[in-house]
Formats: C-alpha cells, structure tokens, sequence
C-alpha cells in the first residue's frame, strides 16, 4: 500500500503543491520561532557569562536611598573592608541612574528608557574592569564623561568635544574623556551609557561616599564562594551579596523568561496559521479522493480492506507533511537567521552568537508538518474508505455525492449558540470571569460558524448575484452558480480567510474602540497645552518646575507631583499639585465643596474615595506625613473622578517640605495664544533645551497614551499575515481543483463562444465571491467579539463607546476581494488556455 | 434567416473545406490526419461524416467548425475564411453563426434546462428571440422542464436540451459529435428526427459525426472517410446501405 501511496504523491505533485506549500510555512514559522529563541537565549546566556565573568562577588544594597535616617547603600569604610579579604584582587564601587545626551541638534541620543549613567571605577591599575577604553580614557574630573562607543557614534562626538548630557537636574556640559565598548546590558539593547566620575556620579544618584553596588574581582586560584562567606558579615542588612555565576545565571534566567514569552506569542500566531493550513488540506484531498473514485473502488474490487485505503490517504498525507516539514525547517531557520539580521536592522542590537540547532525545533518541525497533514487528510481518508467496490465499473464520472447537511447544520447550528451564549454572557458579566467566558464562547462560536459556512454560502452568495450578473454579464452568473456548487469546499476556503479575519476584524474593532475612548478621555481632561516630563519616564527635578513657571506667557503650571502621607498608617494615593492653576490644566470636576479651598490649605477628594472612606467637605482627616511629622487636614472639594487626578489632591506646599526629593511625574502648561511652535520653543529653551525633557503637545499627549495601541495593532496585523497568506493558497488550490474538474465544461462553453477574457473572469469572479464572503463572515464574528470583549473593559475605561472601524473593515472587504483577483491569476490563466479539443472529447 | 424559397436554398453551400490538410508532428512520426480533403455542406441537408476510427471524421468536423487548426488548405463558414482568423474570432464565429451539439451532453450542471438553451444568446449580449426560442423547444418537447436542472434531466432529455441550445441561436450550421453516441436507441431516435425535421422544415444546415448506421440512415448524404481522405458518398441512405458500404471498406482494409 506504501508504493501507492508514494506513486499517488508523485502523479499529483501539481495538485498537492498549494498543500505542500501551506504546510511548510506553517512548519517554518513554528521552526523559525523555536530556532530563533534558542539562538538568542544562547547568546544571551554567553553574555551574562561573558559581563559577569570578572566578577567574584557582587554586593547589592537595597536601602532606601530617600530616607535621611538611613544609610543610602554601601559606603567606601565598607569597600575597604570588602577589600581586605583575603582573595580579593579589586573592589569597584557603582551608581547609577538616568543620564541622557545630546546630539549636536540637542536631541536626545537612543530610546528614553535605557539611557544610563554610571560611574568609572577605576581599580588600582588605573582600570575599571567593565569597560574597554577604544579611544581616551575613563573619566577622572568633575566635567569628564566617557560615553559608550555607538552613542558616541551616533552624536558623531570624538574625545575632547563638549557633550550636553543632563540627568534629572539641568542640563550640564562635560567633556568626552573617552569612548569605551562594555558587555552591559542596556547598552547593547541600543540605549546609551554615560560614565562620570565617582564622586560626580555618588552626588547625582546617590550622596556622596555611597554606594549601590559593589563588584569584587577573585586573585587568581580564589574561590568565589569563600570569599562569599566572608564578604557577607561585613555588608550592613539592607545588601546582599550573591557570586558572580549566581547573578549570571539569573540575569538568563530572567532573559530566557522574556524570550519564552516571545516563542510563546510567536507559537501561537503559528498555531492559527496551521489551524487555517487543515481547511486547505482537508480540501484538496477530499479532492484527490474524489478524482480517484475508480481507481480506489478497483483496489477494493480486488481486495484492498476499507482500513487499507483509509491507510493509503493517510500514508500519502504523512509523505506530503514530510516533505512540506523538511522543506519548511530549512525555510525556518532562514527566517530566524533573517529575523536576526531584520532586528539589527531596526537598531535592536541582539549580542552575537552562533545558530543553535538543537533538537526541539526540528522534532517539532517535523512532528507539527507530518501530525497536522495527516490529521487533516483524516476525514477525507474514512470518505474514501466508503466507497463501495462496484463504483469501480460505473462508467459514467463519480460526482462527488452531496451529503445531506442537514445533521452538519444542526451540530453547526447548536455549538454557534452555545458560543454566541457565551460570549453574551461574558459581555454582560465583565471583567476577567467575562472574558474567560468570552474566550470559550469564541472558540465555539469560530468552530460552529465553520460548520455552518456551508450552508450560510447558499443564502448569502446568493444575495450578491445580482451584482455579479449586473455589470458583469454571462461571466458573472456562472461565477456566482459556481461558487456555490461545492458548499463544503466553498465553505472550507472560506473559513481559512474567515479564522483570519475574524482575529484582525475583532482586534481592530477593540483597539479603535479604546483608542477613541482614549483619545476622547484626554481630550475632556486635559486643558492644558503642554505636559512635560522625562523621556525614561522618571522624576522631574523641581528646578524644571521653577523654570517654567518663570517662562514667559505662561498662564498655568501645576505638576502632578506624588505626595507620601498616611492615613491611619497607611499611604493614601495623592497627588501635590498648584493650587489655582490646576483647574486650569486639568479638568477637576467638584461636585461639593470648594474647589478654591485647595489654595487655602484644603484637600480636595475623588468622589469615590470620598464614599469609600465616608468624607464630606468640611471633614477633618489625621495624616502622618513621609518624614513622620503629624497634621489635621481638612477635606475641601469632593470631584468626579478622573484617569489624569489621583483619589486626593494637595496644595504641594503642604508636602514639599516633608519630602526630601519630590517626585514630579508631569507637569501640565497653559500658555497665552495655546499651542505653536514658538511657544513650544519658549518652554524647552527655559527648561535648558533639556534632551532628557520631552514637552508634549496635545496631540503627543494623544498619541503617548493611544499610540501604543496603534503599534500593537500593526504587530498583531504582521502576525496575523501567515495565516491570511494560508489562506490565500486555499483559495488558489480550491480554484485550481474547480478548473481542474470544470475542465469539460469550460471547454464548451468555450466552443459555443465564451471568449478567454470572459472564461478568465469567471474564474476570477468566483474567487472574488469565495474570499469575499469568507471576509464577511469573519468581520461579522470578529466585530462580535471586539464588541464582546470590549464590554468587559468597558468598566475600565472611562468615556467607553464602541467604534466600529469603518475604514478599516472596508479596507479589509476590499483587500479580500483584491486577494481572490490575486488568487485566481494562476487557474484563471490555466482556465484559458485549457485545450477545447482534450476538454470536450470524452473519455 | 433568409426567405429564399427551398429548391433554391439547397444549391447554396453552409461550409466549404478547399485541398484541407491536418499534419501531426514531424519526419518519422509524422501523422496525417486530413489529407487534402475538399468537401461542401449544402444548407438546408443533414450531412454524417462516417468512418473507421481513426479516419479523421472527427478532426474533419473539428477543423471545419473552427474548434482545431489546420496545416493547409482552406475552410470557409458562409464568406467567411477561418484559416485567417485568430483566436477571438473565431471564438466570436463559433458563438455567433455555429452551433454544436456534443456526445456527452456538455450543458452546464448549475443552470437551469432553459438557461442552458439560451446560454449562446447569453454569451452574445442577445436577447433571444423569444417566439423562436419557444417554438424550438415546443419541437423538442421540454416545455414542462424549462425549469429543471441538468441532473433532474434523463440522458434523452439532457441531449434534446442541448440540441435546442443548438437551434436556439439560429446558427449557420450546427454540428454534432456522435449526438447519439450516449443514448439508447429510442432516445437516440427521438434526437435524430429532431435534428431531421431542423433541416426539413426550419431549413438548417446539419453535419454529424457518427458510426451508428441507423444514426447515419437519418442524413440525406453520408460521406465516408478512410485515413484522411473521403473515399466514397451515399445520396439518400438507408441503414441497410450504409452498412453495405463499411463492410466493403472494412474488406478492402483487411486486404489491403
């Protein structure tokens, strides 16, 4: 039976080349992720080897540096100490925090959130063991900095220049003592590194004398664990000091955490790109099956058991997956080595290393291509498996018996409802029990809809044939009987496109929506024309709070600036804010009280902490402030709760001299004449043209908070591409086996006067119709589900209204259609050129 | 259609085939399927070509309905010279002035019988003339299944519907490979003495394709061909005659 099902293979290799194809990419996406994890996590593994390889020990401090009663971090008596045990080669002492630079343009150089500052700790060689000096050296004076060498780069800087280079206070101008290359993390994920020196770096993160961290360097023959032991009693509680292989191994374990995540993201959009591959498998050997009735009832009439041919399908469904998983591992390793090179493309630096090709990716490459082809094959092998022997000397043409579907329509029918049931139920329940609901009601709701499509492509096709016989005639009609002539075959290409859409339709039904939703929430809270804050997302300094309020036209400045008291012993979340000015940026909505008593030393409170804790205007409340001193504070206002005000508001003057640091989040400006250009320079040129301060305008505002959304989208639309190129092979291979078994009938209509432009249109015309109404189904469940998920978040997220991307779904109908056209040139063009003569002579 | 009186309809010739040859392949493998074949279909006359198989009967009727090309000679449909036309053309000539009628029915299985008969008319942008159309199918029988499909239809029924597709757009001439070839003998006759009664009292102009001497009994001339070249002709033909004359043939290829 193997022979025949190997001779089977190779007399269809035209046929089951679409199948080959959807195979492989499927194989090659899933091999492609698995070897590109492993190729990463490897080196990534190298690297922390590789950055923790000097080190011994590594000492930790975990005080809390904003606390004057406390010990910031090490201090230098406890290095010496460190220092003195026996085995110890080097002591480097370490701060570090945010510092960014300036290109010549004054722009910030690299991403916000990984511009680092730290210190050169050179040892007793003059040396600090984590940096290679390329050009100059480290940085010895108060206004040296090093910088590392792609940041350098980047700002074309040499040693000598002047570099602007500002952490959380002003903007201060150093010169570029040296460039170096470091294994550091950050560094080599594409941020910038900025090494002052010690004594700089202690007062700018720390206070001086202080440390965070301290890495110790092994003489030779040393052992790292006993010098553990007998660095540990000497640190102060609040370190810890762990070896340097253990700190190595938990850097990649960590990595190898995010990385996993990844893989799984990326497994899971191949997962749906196999999913839809089944429906065009199943379909063309549902097909093959059917051409080969004869043949298959002859092999019966001699003797073959029906559990033979069903063996027969499958084996040659197994050799069609094998050759698809070979060819797709190859394809998906390119990918990962193109995934690679694509990513430094994108300045996303990725340490260097070997391909791994270990044996997961291709037991899984070949496991996932062989078990999903013969699983698809499956049904249509039991099909074939049931024709009787006599059909053998029939010689009128088996056509393929349409089955009752009744039975398939009452399954279809029941498990739609039960999905629809669910997601309803999810809807209305909300939160995450509601999306749980959601998510199964999905899965059955995707499931009964392909059960269904079959009969829902009758009524449905049947609706647009008016516009297909319209405009495009004798062509038109026949494309639109056509396509509905095999409802099951219709239906499995739909499905392929319709799986596809219905994830696109229902992620951008949801994003859209809590884009809009977004958008109106910053629109209706924020009057203000600027907000500035820091580009890594960290603390402003109170000097940028001073120089805007002295910048000149501006009308309104109030930070949102956190405030740390307690009441009944526990921190309330507030914010310090400019009392008077604060209505005029943010939108502060009182529903009793007195907002103006904010100025006279009142707090004002959100309506719901207000209920919770059962304030009124004129309440009194105890607060022990962050530096232990105690106060009565007496409630205000009570307002609307809102995404941009924390549950209570404070004069910052109450708390500012309680705190030792205040931490500034944002500040909102309102300037006379609004937002221009000119304005805008007003307040970056009096924040000290600041690369580390970005100053937002409205529409960035909008953007910070709503773009992000934006991104997603386009990365899930990425993903989702597979499957949709899938699916599009389905509808090429469900055409090309139509013109294949319409080959008699295309040939006649061809003798009695149907010109190649028309044949070639009805071909067209039918894809059109097939991918068509796939898309449509899929928008319908999709928008469903946007709708569905969307309730659940709804509670959320204030201002919530369901968009209906309208512009999008359109774009999608259009590109569906656009797909058929695609789809259908290759058996369009065979449709035509199909010889008249060998299609009307029969047999 | 022309009004011209009958007697004077038959001296006009439908399709003329001149010195035609169709060659296959090169040197030693070369085939010749046609061998300078000259032949006239008078209109208004039931032709059947009959031969061996293997004798270019069907290859004959296919170069002269405009369905194969030739290597050399030339065909003409009414005034027009198929050898210079190019595929559109001849597409456009076989969908506005032929007519075909097939062996394996060959209606489409998603229209309906009525559909199926206007179907050229379709193709054409035309709209059937709806007095003609309908007696054609009165003649044919099918007036109470215009509106089943194919597959609703027997043999008889699917081969009578694509005979009305034939006559419906009026064509110059229609042909038909082996119409009866798929029936049993009744059907098979019903078929013929429509197509009969097409040339008789509608004046059209018929050329079948055959190897069934009862089918060929129904023409008013019988052409014969052996290997490429038309070897004999029968005016009038009965069954019993037309039998006579392939048995002479079938000797004299087993003595020759």
């Amino acid at each position: 039976m193997f022979r025949t099902a190997l001779r089977n293979v190779f007399a269809h290799k035209a046929r089951l080349l679409m199948t080959v194809l959807a195979v492989m990419l499927g194989v090659a996406f899933v091999s492609g992720t698995l070897v590109f994890a492993d190729t990463l996590s490897h080196a990534f593994r190298n690297q922390s080897a590789k950055s923790y390889d000097d080190v011994a020990v590594a000492v930790t401090s975990y005080a809390d540096p904003d606390n004057p009663k406390e010990e910031p971090g090490l201090s230098g008596e406890v290095l010496d100490r460190i220092s003195a045990v026996d085995g110890v080669a080097g002591v480097y002492g370490r701060v570090e925090g945010f510092a960014g630079v300036a290109d010549p343009d004054g722009k910030l150089i690299g991403v916000g959130w990984s511009n680092k500052g730290s210190n050169f700790a050179p040892g007793k060689d003059g040396k600090d063991t984590a940096y290679t000096f390329t050009d100059g050296s480290g940085p010895v004076k108060d206004d040296q900095i090093a910088l590392d060498e792609e940041s350098a780069g980047k700002g074309e800087y040499e040693v000598g220049d002047r570099v602007r280079v500002a952490t959380n206070g002003p903007v201060k101008e150093y010169t570029l003592s040296g460039v170096f290359t470091t294994e550091d993390g950050a560094v080599n994920a594409g941020g910038s590194l900025v090494l002052f020196d010690t004594a700089v770096a202690q007062k700018q993160y720390l206070r001086p004398g202080y440390f965070e961290e301290v890495t110790v360097t092994a003489a030779p023959g040393a052992d790292d664990a006993r010098i553990l032991k007998a660095v540990e009693p000497l640190l102060p509680d609040s370190a810890e000091a762990r070896t340097g292989q253990a700190l190595a191994d938990e850097q990649a374990d960590q990595i190898e955490q995010g990385l996993g995540n990844l893989k799984q993201v990326l497994l899971g959009f191949a997962g749906i790109a196999l999913f839809v591959g089944i429906f065009l498998i199943s379909n063309t050997f549902t097909m093959l099956v059917a051409q080969r009735t004869k043949e298959i009832a002859l092999m019966r009439a001699v003797g073959a058991s029906r559990r033979q041919i069903t063996r027969s399908v499958l084996a040659e469904a197994a050799l069609v997956g094998l050759v698809a998983s070979a060819v797709g591992f190859a394809l998906g390793v390119g990918l990962a080595v193109g995934l690679r090179s694509g990513m430094a493309a994108f300045d996303m630096k990725m340490p260097a290393g070997p391909l791994v090709l270990s044996a997961t990716p291709v037991v899984a490459a070949f496991a996932v291509g062989v078990l999903i082809t013969v699983f698809a094959a499956w049904l249509p092998g039991r099909r074939a498996a049931k024709i009787p022997p006599v059909a053998a000397m029939n010689s009128v043409h088996a056509v393929a018996t349409t089955k009752s579907l009744v039975v398939r329509n009452s399954i279809g029918a029941a498990v739609t409802a039960l999905g629809a049931a669910g997601i309803v139920a999810g809807a209305s329940a909300g939160g995450d029990d509601g999306r749980m609901y959601i998510g199964g009601g999905a899965f059955f709701a995707l499931i009964g809809v392909i059960v269904l499509i079959p009969l829902l492509s009758r009524p449905v096709i049947a609706l647009v044939r008016p516009l297909l016989v319209g405009p495009f005639g004798v062509a038109g009609k026949l494309a639109g009987q056509n396509a509905v002539r095999n409802p099951r075959r219709t239906g499995a290409t739909a499905s392929a496109l319709a799986i596809g859409l219905t994830l696109v339709t229902g992620l951008s039904v949801l994003g859209v929506t809590v884009g809009a939703a977004i958008d109106k929430m910053t629109t209706d809270n924020i009057r203000a024309d600027y907000m500035v804050s820091m580009a890594n997302g960290g603390d402003l300094d109170r000097s940028a709070l001073t120089a805007l309020e002295k910048a000149d036209g501006v009308s309104a400045v109030s930070p949102q600036q956190d405030a740390y008291f307690r009441v009944d012993g526990e921190y309330v979340s507030a914010s310090a804010v400019t009392p008077g000015d604060i209505e005029k940026v943010l939108t502060v909505d009182v529903v009793s009280g007195d907002a103006g008593s904010l100025a006279r030393g009142r707090i004002a409170v959100a309506e719901k902490t207000a209920e919770n804790r059962g304030w009124k205007p004129g309440d009194t409340v105890p607060v022990t402030f962050d530096d232990d001193e105690k106060a009565t504070l007496t409630v205000g206002a009570v307002y609307k709760d809102s995404e941009f005000l924390s549950p209570v508001l404070v004069d910052r003057k109450i708390v500012d001299g309680h705190e030792a640091q205040p931490s500034i989040r944002q500040i909102f400006v309102k300037v006379d004449g609004g937002q221009s250009s000119a304005n805008e320079k007003v307040l970056v040129d009096a924040l000290g043209d600041n690369p580390a301060i970005t100053v937002m305008d409205r529409q960035d505002i909008r953007d910070e908070f709503g773009g992000a959304i934006n991104t997603l989208l386009n990365v899930m639309y990425g993903l989702l591409a597979m499957a949709l190129i899938i699916a599009v092979l389905g509808v090429v291979n469900t055409l090309a086996m139509s013109v294949f078994e319409r080959q008699q009938e295309i040939g006649m209509l061809r003798a009695i006067g149907l010109d190649r432009r028309r044949v070639k249109r009805m071909v067209r015309l039918e894809a059109v119709v097939i991918s068509v109404f796939g898309a449509v189904v899929g928008i319908g469940l999709g928008t469903f589900l946007g709708w569905a998920i969307g309730e659940t978040v709804a509670e959320e997220i204030p201002g919530y209204a369901l968009v209906l991307p309208w512009d999008r779904i359109g774009i999608f109908v259009v590109l569906a259609g656009l797909v058929g056209v695609l789809a259908a040139l290759w058996p369009a063009r065979n449709a035509a050129r199909l010889n008249m003569l060998n299609a009307i002579k029969t047999e | 259609m022309t009004t011209a009186p009958i007697a004077d309809r038959s001296t006009l010739v439908a399709a003329r085939a001149t010195e035609l040859s169709k060659i296959y392949g090169q040197g030693e493998t070369q085939v010749v399927a046609l061998d300078r074949v000259s032949i006239e279909f008078r209109q208004a006359e039931l032709t059947a070509i009959m031969g061996p198989s293997g004798s270019g009967k069907s290859t004959l009727m296919h170069c002269v309905a405009g369905l194969d090309t030739f290597s050399s000679g030339s065909v003409r449909i009414g005034e027009t010279e198929l050898g210079s036309l190019k595929d559109k053309q001849l597409t456009k000539l076989r969908r506005d002035k032929i007519g075909f009628i097939f062996q394996a029915f060959n209606l489409l299985p998603t229209l309906t019988a009525l559909e199926n008969i206007t179907l050229p008319m379709d193709i054409a942008g035309r709209k059937p003339d709806k007095q003609w159309v309908d007696s054609v199918i009165q003649m044919v029988g099918l007036s109470g299944r215009l509106g089943h499909r194919p597959a609703q239809l027997s043999g008889g029924q699917q081969q009578r519907v694509a005979v009305a597709r034939a006559l419906a757009s009026r064509p110059e001439i229609i042909f038909g490979d082996e119409p009866t070839g798929n029936l049993d003998s009744r059907s098979g006759a019903e078929v013929l003495g429509f197509l009969r009664n097409s040339v008789r009292e509608l004046g059209q102009t018929v050329v079948m394709v055959t190897h069934d001497p009862v089918a060929a009994a129904y023409a008013d001339r019988v052409v014969f061909l052996a290997d490429g070249r038309i070897v004999d002709e029968l005016y009038g033909p009965t069954a019993d005659s037309v039998l006579d004359r392939m048995k002479r043939f079938d000797a004299k290829g087993r003595t020759s």
